[in-house]
């Protein structure tokens, strides 16, 4: 089974990497740019019975390792 | 004092902070992250800077989930003392031994110069040798140091004074000089109980005249006493 897990900065959390990206874009002369946020993907394989097990499993992983949810929330996607 | 100095892979301070330890009278063990125990009759825990897992997902990230911290919690449960410097301050953070998160610095730069910082209080394990309201020169190196919290969080180190040490300018005055971005200044906080000490600067690299000053010195001694 495979799964994509985004997580990404709360909302308000300052994000110093997107501000220089967004800097940059502007900076190229792009249009419309109004505000970059950085974040990250993963992309994970599992053996799993059914999609909500794995699931249960993806928060469990998310929740001990591939977020700090002080600072970041997270959206797991089970793609099939 | 019997120190257990924990190396993770890609840690690389672990020696500075042994020569302090030892500069202090105390006794420097070593431990490594794979192991299941402490060294018989540890005083005091050390996480010491460096890159573990070459920072990788989030600075401390994997370090804080390693098979010793299973027994450093056990530590502090005992009322043991623990040391986080530097990138063992944000393996403190992420193994929750602390409130908070150290993000990437303000101005994206990594920093590596002198610092001063005030010292917030010296009824401490870890500040009893300093004055009150002292300002110490030590350095600093790092580019994930931002502290930051949320704002209940905040309140909450605030009102129970577990902010260790402010980033300040020479002079004292916490407005400046603060190199990273972090909230209200803060270089270091305790945990609930006193007993844990997570600080982004290096004291253990002021300890001789030779390389810049002793500011550093007075930690270390003052868990001597401690312990």
């Amino acid at each position: 089974m495979k799964a994509r897990i985004t997580v990404t900065l709360k909302t308000g959390v300052l994000d110093p990497q997107g501000k220089a990206i967004e800097g940059a874009l502007k900076s190229f002369g792009l249009g419309g740019i109004e505000s970059v946020r950085q974040g990250k993907l993963f992309e994970i394989e599992l053996a799993a019975q059914s999609p909500a097990e794995a699931e249960t499993r993806l928060k469990e992983a998310c929740e001990k390792l591939l977020a700090n949810t002080v600072v970041e929330n997270y959206r797991i996607e089970v793609i099939g | 004092m019997r120190a257990a100095i924990i190396t993770f892979p890609g840690i690389n301070r672990e020696n500075d902070i042994a020569r302090a330890v030892t500069m202090a009278g105390g006794e420097a063990l070593h431990a490594w992250h794979a192991d299941a125990d402490l060294p018989a009759k540890t005083d005091l825990v050390v996480l010491p800077g460096g890159f573990s897992y070459g920072d990788y997902l989030r600075c401390g990230a994997i370090a804080a989930r390693a098979p010793i911290m299973a027994a450093v919690k056990a530590h502090i449960a005992r009322g043991g003392h623990v040391l986080a410097v530097c990138n063992g301050f944000q393996i403190a953070c992420e193994a929750g031994l602390l409130p908070g998160i150290l993000m990437r610095n303000a101005g994206l730069k990594f920093v590596c110069r002198m610092q001063h910082l005030k010292v917030e209080r010296t009824d401490t394990a870890f500040t009893a040798a300093y004055q009150s309201g002292q300002v110490i020169a030590v350095c600093i190196a790092h580019g994930e140091g931002n502290y930051v919290t949320d704002d209940e969080t905040l309140a909450m180190l605030e009102g129970e004074g577990r902010v260790a040490f402010r980033y300040c300018d020479a002079a004292g005055d916490i407005t400046k000089r603060n190199p990273n971005g972090s909230r209200n200044a803060i270089a270091g906080v305790y945990s609930e109980n006193f007993r844990v000490l997570g600080m982004m600067p290096h004291p253990e690299n002021l300890i001789e005249i030779l390389v810049g000053g002793t500011d550093g010195l007075g930690l270390f001694e003052s868990l001597m006493k401690a312990a």
